[in-house]
């Protein structure tokens, strides 16, 4: 048979896959060149936007909570899933971490953010359940428990709010303390992105959330657990929405009925942006995490540089349409290129 | 290793194994014993019980009634994790890889060496990949991912698969369908050095020559029953195919005479880049014209181009002497050309429509009064060409997915053969279809040639070709290289012309 003098025995891989491997990379560096030229205009427009001692923790800070969320969505997305119900359990986690304060006095922090969690991870257990054994798509399944969580998080909160002055001070300084300067808050979403990240990319578990979005029924055919690794992708993705809902309560002080509305929109154009592809198989959390921030960056600098309010949104279309036109463009010249180095092998 | 090994304990054996989906009874009596250091062949037309055996070896379906012993022990597989574990890789015709997963992750899923915490090693499997690449004797990247593999290099990559697991049993599921001949020639040199290796294989196959060139045994099935096994030194081709068919098979193909008349269908040097190049060739009343290659030739292509649903760079298309437009599959309709696609379910077919809607689907236009249609206008009109086409449904309102290839096809065939068509193009007319219903087909394209229509046929059956068409088209790599007289054309002439550029000439 005819083969390649491409791939050298000696060195197998070496310029092919570096090449593929580039393009791949060049998705997350892509986002974070957007990242920095968005941080640098701004910052030449009105220096204060970094410079100032708040504006630098501001820009860590505001897109923390988004970053936790997207790390979960992104996962979800990877096995060909969504989820839709993630702002709705960020708002119930919210409004739980308050009830907690007032009815027990005195419960430590770390106790709230673990019954927060496990609280999420719940929720995220129902939405996995109801797709990974009824066998309906995770968009309709999520869409009905984004009203259901929100609509008991309506009757539960009613017209309540828990005001800053309800918890502990130790509790609220989390949201804007920072060490050596960088945030908390972007800490712990830095700790959950370097954890997620490793176990998708290193572990069975992390390859096979991959290789069931890439396609399931030969994840079906490989024997792998299909209904067990999509519950525990939605497990997760609550888990995440569970903590960030802590860390809403700690960042702004206030919670109402309101809490992280719209947000799993959010979640899912970060992701997006960040490359992870929408019909699952491909992205990292990395992408989805830079992604969240630049979607958040853009918007503070928006005002910064003069843009109208109204326009705001549409910029972040454009970035999610834009991304996903990238996606396509990326991926066409990536199969052409496969494709051609199959006929060379074989012509 | 020419001669069956026929002693000592089998390495899988099924034995009057049965299996029913509600009404339908896919396997009957299903036997078949395969010994370690042997290739065994299955052989039997389509739906005679093939498929459903090897899923249920593979343990995608659990089997009614009988024994499946592998190595002398009773077996019982729920999953297709478990067959797996128990030795069993089975090599699809079309691999299901992760297109976006490297190679050496599509080896090793859901089973990779891991390490501390849990982490997967990549040396271990990149380096047990190199490894099993070199014993193959192929060169595939081990990083690359799986998106843009031919599918022969998909195939080994499930053998590899296979070999990694260390499988007892393989089972190829018509595994050279869509291979050229040289990597027919490289899957069977690996074949041949995995019996070597003393594994059982399986090979399943509707080729003749290679049945007999690779395999030491082979096992007939008909109608979901066991045949018979015989050495493949003990038994011949016709013997094979009698038992297959159940009665000797003169004539499949009978294409009557028909007077060849005007050209009707002109393509002059069609091109369009990368696809394919200087297509050109004519269609006349009363022939039919078989267009042969291989799998992947481009013949697909310029069919799609010629239809209008793809487009073309440069070349005309005329009907009749009249240009057709590039592009515009309604306007080609118009002039009378018809287009039946390979693709029944996909292209052909509104799967969960009646069939008296999918045979009235394109003259619609026709049909409607005040731009509206009944379905009993729908059924009037479809009635027609149904009872013509001997159409085995109780009803025109049953669904189409329901019915059979066979008569899917005819359906597919009938809601063209309304719009009253000058040439009709069909891709692949008998594909999937008993050898019954094959005959009916034929017999079909034969009477519309003798009606006077032209008929383009793409098929990569070449008994097919050689039997039903006037002249052959060969198509190698997007360009033609051979036109064939019906006299001119054999299987040699035209698989040479297949696979060697036109400027070498056939000896």
């Amino acid at each position: 048979m005819s083969t390649s003098t491409m791939f050298t025995p000696t060195e197998p891989g070496t310029t092919f896959s570096s090449r593929i491997g580039g393009l791949a990379r060049a998705r997350e560096t892509g986002i974070l060149l957007a990242l920095l030229l968005v941080i640098a205009v701004t910052t030449i427009k009105n220096p204060a936007f970094l410079f100032s001692s708040d504006g630098f923790r501001d820009l860590l800070l505001t897109p923390s909570i988004l970053v936790v969320v997207a790390i979960g969505e992104a996962m979800v997305i990877i096995t060909r899933n969504v989820d839709l119900s993630v702002g709705s359990i960020l708002g119930l986690s919210a409004y739980l971490t308050g009830r907690l304060f007032i009815d027990f006095p005195g419960i430590p922090i770390l106790v709230v953010f673990a019954i927060g969690i496990i609280f999420g991870a719940l929720l995220g257990l129902i939405n996995g359940a109801l797709v990974a054994f009824a066998r309906v798509p995770s968009l309709v399944i999520t869409l009905g428990t984004l009203y259901i969580y929100r609509g008991i998080n309506l009757a539960w909160t009613g017209s309540d709010r828990i005001d800053p002055s309800e918890m502990p001070a130790a509790f609220l300084r989390l949201g804007t303390q920072t060490i050596l300067g960088i945030p908390v808050l972007t800490l712990i979403a830095a700790a959950v992105l370097i954890v997620g990240a490793w176990y998708m990319k290193n572990t069975r578990g992390g390859r096979e959330f991959y290789a069931i979005g890439s396609d399931p029924s030969a994840a079906d055919l490989y024997g792998l657990k299909v209904t067990q690794r999509v519950l525990a992708a939605f497990l997760v993705s609550g888990a995440a929405a569970g903590l960030a809902g802590v860390l809403y309560a700690a960042r702004y002080g206030t919670v109402n009925a309101q809490a992280g509305l719209g947000l799993e929109l959010e979640a899912v154009g970060a992701a997006v942006i960040g490359g992870v592809a929408i019909f699952g198989g491909s992205g990292t959390l990395w992408g989805a995490a830079f992604g969240a921030v630049l979607l958040f960056t853009i918007n503070r600098a928006l005002p910064v540089l003069g843009i109208p309010d109204f326009w705001q949104r549409a910029v972040v279309g454009v970035l999610i349409i834009g991304a996903i036109v990238l996606d396509r463009i990326l991926a066409l010249r990536q199969s052409r290129k496969l494709i051609e180095a199959r006929d060379q092998d074989h012509g | 290793m020419a001669s069956a090994p026929a002693e000592g304990t089998p390495t899988l054996e099924l034995r009057d194994v049965s299996k029913a989906f509600g009404q339908v009874i896919a396997l009957r009596t299903g036997s078949l014993t395969l010994y370690s250091g042997s290739i065994h062949a299955l052989v039997g037309e389509n739906g005679a019980g093939k498929s459903t055996l090897v899923k249920i070896i593979a343990g995608l379906y659990h089997r009614d009634s009988g024994t499946f012993e592998l190595e002398g022990q009773p077996v019982e597989f729920k999953s297709t994790a478990e067959s797996k574990a128990a030795g069993i890789a089975v090599i699809y015709q079309e691999p299901t890889l992760f297109p976006d997963l490297t190679v050496t992750e599509n080896i090793f899923m859901g089973r990779q060496p891991v390490g501390r915490l849990g982490r997967i090693d990549r040396k271990v499997m990149r380096q047990e990949v190199r490894d099993l690449m070199a014993r193959l004797g192929v060169k595939i990247d081990p990083d690359r991912p799986a998106e843009g593999l031919s599918i022969a290099d998909q195939q080994i990559i499930e053998i590899a698969k296979a070999i990694s697991l260390d499988a007892k049993v393989l089972i190829m599921d018509e595994p050279t369908a869509a291979l050229s001949g040289v990597e027919v020639e490289r899957l069977f040199a690996v074949a041949r050095s995995l019996r070597d290796e003393d594994r059982a294989l399986l090979f399943i196959s509707h080729r003749f020559d290679e049945v007999f060139e690779l395999c030491d045994t082979i096992t007939v099935m008909r109608d979901g029953a066991y045949i018979s096994t015989d050495a493949t030194a003990d038994t011949s081709v016709p013997e094979i195919v009698r038992r297959m068919v159940g009665r000797d098979v003169n004539e499949l193909f009978p294409k009557q005479k028909a007077k060849i008349g005007e050209p009707l269908l002109v393509v002059e040097n069609l091109n369009m880049p990368g696809v394919f190049h200087d297509i050109s060739f004519t269609v006349r009343s009363g022939e039919i014209v078989g267009l042969a290659g291989l799998v992947g030739a481009g013949r697909s292509e310029v069919v799609r181009a010629v239809f209008g649903v793809d487009p073309y760079e440069t070349g005309t298309v005329t009907v009749d002497g009249k240009a057709v437009p590039p592009a515009s599959p309604s306007t080609a309709m118009r002039m009378g050309l018809a287009l039946v696609p390979e693709d029944r379910r996909k292209q052909g077919l509104v799967i969960d429509s009646t069939v008296g809607r999918n045979i009235t689907t394109a003259i619609r236009r026709l049909l409607a009064r005040f731009g509206l249609i009944t379905t009993g206008m729908e059924n009037e009109s479809a009635q027609v060409w149904a009872s013509r086409l001997e159409v085995k449904t109780r009803a025109l309102d049953a669904v189409a997915g329901t019915l059979s290839g066979g008569n899917q096809q005819k359906v597919v065939l009938g809601k063209w053969l309304a719009t009253k068509p000058r040439v009709l193009i069909i891709d692949e007319p008998t594909r999937g279809i008993d050898v019954g219903t094959k005959a009916e087909v034929h017999r079909m394209m034969s009477e519309l040639a003798g009606q006077g229509l032209g008929i383009l046929m793409i098929s990569s059956e070449l008994p097919e070709v050689l039997g039903m068409a006037d002249r052959v088209l060969v198509m190698r790599e997007g360009r033609i290289t051979a036109d064939l007289d019906r006299e001119a054309a054999n299987s040699e002439s035209v698989m040479f012309a297949a696979t060697h550029a036109a400027e070498e000439s056939y000896a």
